[in-house]
Order: structure tokens, then C-alpha cells, then sequence
């Protein structure tokens, strides 16, 4: 069941019970394309629907939204990417005690199970990837670092994703990867878009 | 036509309609901070509505002109001078060619923009030419740099509209997170005086002021936010998100400002104060 909380005169937040829900509403409003919508911002729980006041109304919006049935196979339109991972990371051994298991097993474990790109954030072009092996659940660093190299691999909470840009960031970092997460040379430039499947593969560099 | 830079003040940076259609991969809609002046300014100047503009704080932009130029400023008192002469404030002004155009410091707002007939001829980044504060979009005009201007459009732009009234509380729709706190913080959040900190930027207006209670302490999963939305982190003093918010964000939105407000907000100055009041309909 959909859920709309008032969101200003430019947009209206859809509110729904997990992830999963909110890829798939937000996979049916893409598809749905509505007249005077400008921006959809999928999230954990919602989706934010940005609109043209000029077009249409919160009212029109909420109306048209309500009655669109997401069949929950968003993610099987969005496709899937392999990302190539050297696992050198500088936090691979931290993260391997804190999860009690070798650093190999901490590679098998993010290798062995495909993500799902949930939404964007913090950055153009950085996916917050889950459902990933379930006993993934580090905490962030106590102290952020002021520099994360473009490419660097981390895990946050449940989360997984990787640095499309130089960055700070308090992530933990176990490797990298050479594939660009953001190229404007691209018809959209972000590699991971919502709902895409995300498998990482171990490469030596 | 050229203009060649030879100073930028604080802080000038290209401004236009903003990148909507991009919030799906983590890109900002950005845009001019404050929309109606920015509007006013191509509207004055003749342009087509999503023309390039030069958004200046606090002034002390200095540009030569190569060749006869229509410009105008608008969104504070600001005025333009042309070769050390004053023009009026949002005056429409002929510019001979050769001729160094100044903004001076405004004593009321923070935000003007200079609109050349034409457009500033910027490469756009993903459709768009404005630069938001995490850098997405054209780089920065700095001196010695020389802006190419867009062919003169030949049917006159929109009709300008007025410029909104500058004082009086800002309006806002409470939602979509005010059932988070609780009744006295609604009641203070629509009450109280809040000062703007220096701490503010085209990111987020930053207030002090009486802290704002939560009715509910669990983390909020993060969501989409807009411009004009009223975050409230963990210490109780809200943040007014301004056209370079990032797409989402991880506190409660109390309430959200009318389009008219969240421009009004683009002009206060730190130190300056403001109060919240719900907006009718």
C-alpha cells in the first residue's frame, strides 16, 4: 500500500513498506512516464516524485501514481553488471576480524552473492548496493577519510558500493576497481542505476 | 561576442534552469538559488527562459565587453556600472563595445544576476549549464578567462514578472515528516525568530534559534528531498535546503517552503533573521 506525504507545491513522497516496494513503484512510475513529472529520487522506502507545478498538481500526481500496479520486476528491466575487483583494500583485514573470517572469505562472500543497486546518493554516479551475503553488516570508520581514490570498493552498514569519484568518505574500503561508476560520455552516465544487479568478480592487479 | 573576466567577487558561478531528470543517479537539479530573479533577468534581457546567467554574491564581479551588449542585473539592489557610471536597480542597459561593466556590493540580498543578451555560451553538463556546489557543471569563470555569448535570440523573451515582497515570515506546507516532532516544536518552529549562520551556502541556509524536539528518535531511512525543504538533524536546528541540495537526505523534513519563500531564502544574508508561517491553501 502506497502511502503520500505532502511534500511542498513542486513534489510528492510515496511512501511504501521496504526496499523492494520502492524499486518497484519506482521502476512503474518510470514506465508510466506521467505528464509534468520532472525527477523520480527512489529511496530505502519511498520514492520522491519532483513534477512541473506548471503541468500538473499534487493531486494529479498522487491520483495518477495510486493506480499504477508495480509488478515488482523493475529489477528485470534494469539489467546487471559484473565489476572486475582487485581486493587490496586498506580495511579488508579490519573487516575480516570484525566478522570474525578470513579476508579470502570476505572476498568469497561479497563475490558470492549478487547485489542490487537500491538508490543514488552521496555522490553523481554512487549506488548503494544490497542484499548482498547476509552476514555483511561493518561498521563505518570512526574517523572519515579525507581521500578515497575513484574506483575504491567499501562496505557501510548492510551496504556495499563503490567510489565513482576522489572522495572523502567513511567507508570501509576492501578493494578497487578499474570500471568507471560515472562517465559523461554515456547516455546516462552512472553505471549502477537503480534496481541494476550487481555481481563483483576478484582480479588480481 | 565576448566578455573577458577581470575579477569575480566572492563567489560567481553559472546559473540556469538546473538538470532535472538526473536525481535517479545522485545528480542535484541545482539551478539559480533564487528562480524569480534569475527569470527576471532573462525575461529583462530578452533571452529564451533557460538562457545562462552569471549568479554573483555579494558583487564585485568585473567583465569587458568586446563588442555592444544588452544587460541586466537583477535580485538585489545591486546596480551595474559601465565604465565607473552608475545604471539603476534591474534597469535594462546598452553596453558599448570596449566597455568595462561592474556589479557593486548590494546593501539588501545576497544573490544577483547578471543576464547578457544572448546567454553565456557555456558547454552544458548533462543538458544543463549550472554549476552546483559539489562542482557538477561548467568550472567556475575565473580572471583572464574570456565567456563566449550565445547568438541574440530573435523573438523577446517572457514578460518579466514582478519581483516578490522582501519581508514578512516564509511560507511553508508542514509534511512530509512533521508527524516526527512534536506538537510544542511545530508550535515553535511556527513561532520563533531564527538567525541565519555564516555556516549557509546555495547547499543550505543554516539556523540558529530555539531547537526543535523530535516526537520520534528511530533513524529515518534517507529519502528525496527538494528545494525548500526544512531538514532537522539530530541538534534541533533546522536546515532550509537551497537549489544545490544533495538529492536525498537522512533527517526528518518538517515542512517545506513555497517556491516564492525558498527564493526569498536565497537572498538572506547571515545574521539576518526569519520566522516561519504556514502558507495559505
Amino acid at each position: 500500500m502506497t502511502r503520500f506525504l505532502r511534500c511542498g507545491r513542486e513534489a510528492v513522497l510515496a511512501e511504501v513498506d521496504d526496499l523492494d516496494a520502492a524499486l518497484a513503484l519506482y521502476a512503474a512510475l518510470r514506465a508510466a512516464a506521467l505528464p509534468g513529472v520532472t525527477d523520480l529520487v527512489p529511496a530505502a522506502r519511498t520514492v520522491l516524485i519532483r513534477f512541473d507545478p506548471a503541468v500538473t498538481s499534487p493531486a494529479a500526481v498522487r491520483e495518477a501514481a495510486a493506480v499504477l500496479e508495480p509488478d515488482g520486476r523493475g529489477q528485470a528491466y534494469a539489467g546487471s553488471v559484473e565489476i572486475p575487483v582487485s581486493y587490496d583494500g586498506p580495511d579488508l583485514t579490519e573487516v575480516a576480524e570484525h566478522l570474525r573470517i578470513t579476508p579470502d572469505e570476505v572476498v568469497a562472500r561479497h563475490t558470492g552473492t549478487p547485489w542490487t543497486v537500491a538508490f543514488a546518493g552521496f555522490a553523481p554516479g554512487f549506488g548503494y548496493l544490497t542484499g548482498g551475503h547476509p552476514s555483511f553488516d561493518v561498521p563505518r570508520r570512526t574517523t572519515p577519510r579525507t581521500r578515497i581514490p575513484a574506483g575504491s570498493v567499501g562496505l557501510a552498514g548492510r551496504f556495499s558500493g563503490v567510489y565513482p569519484g576522489d572522495s572523502p568518505g567513511g567507508w570501509q574500503l576492501i578493494g578497487s576497481t578499474t570500471e568507471r561508476m560515472w562517465d559523461l560520455d554515456r547516455p546516462e552516465p552512472a553505471l549502477l542505476l537503480p534496481g541494476v544487479r550487481v555481481t563483483f568478480k576478484a582480479v588480481q592487479r | 561576442m565576448t566578455v573577458t573576466v577581470l575579477r569575480t567577487g566572492p563567489l560567481a558561478v553559472f546559473k540556469d534552469a538546473g538538470r532535472p531528470g538526473h536525481a535517479h543517479q545522485g545528480v542535484a537539479p541545482s539551478g539559480a538559488v533564487d528562480r524569480a530573479a534569475y527569470a527576471r533577468a532573462n525575461a529583462l534581457a530578452g533571452n529564451p527562459s533557460g538562457a545562462a546567467v552569471l549568479e554573483c554574491t555579494l558583487g564585485g564581479l568585473r567583465v569587458r565587453f568586446d563588442e555592444p551588449a544588452v544587460v541586466v542585473l537583477t535580485g538585489t539592489d545591486a546596480v551595474l556600472t559601465v565604465d565607473g557610471e552608475r545604471t539603476g536597480v534591474e534597469e535594462v542597459v546598452e553596453v558599448p563595445a570596449g566597455a568595462t561593466v561592474a556589479v557593486t556590493m548590494p546593501r539588501r540580498g545576497l544573490r544577483s544576476y547578471l543576464a547578457v543578451r544572448g546567454g553565456f555560451a557555456v558547454p552544458p553538463v548533462l543538458g544543463s549549464r549550472s554549476t552546483d556546489q559539489l562542482g557538477m557543471g561548467p568550472a567556475r569563470p575565473a580572471p583572464g578567462d574570456v565567456l563566449r555569448i550565445g547568438p541574440v535570440p530573435g523573438n523577446p523573451g517572457d514578460t518579466p514578472a514582478l519581483a516578490p515582497p522582501a519581508d514578512g515570515p516564509l511560507e511553508v506546507d508542514l509534511g512530509p515528516r512533521d508527524d516526527w516532532f512534536t506538537p510544542d516544536a511545530i508550535e515553535t518552529f511556527l513561532g520563533a525568530e531564527y538567525t541565519v549562520t555564516p555556516a549557509s551556502n546555495s547547499v543550505g541556509l543554516r539556523l540558529d534559534g530555539p531547537p526543535l524536539t523530535r516526537a520520534r528518535t528511530a533513524e529515518l531511512p534517507s529519502e528525496g528531498v527538494v528545494r525548500g525543504s526544512v531538514q532537522v538533524p539530530p541538534d534541533g536546528r533546522p536546515i532550509v535546503f537551497q537549489a544545490d541540495h544533495p538529492v536525498t537526505g537522512g533527517y526528518p523534513v518538517i515542512a517545506v517552503l513555497t517556491p516564492e519563500s525558498a527564493d526569498r531564502a536565497a537572498q538572506l544574508r547571515p545574521g539576518a533573521t526569519v520566522r516561519f508561517t504556514r502558507a495559505p491553501g
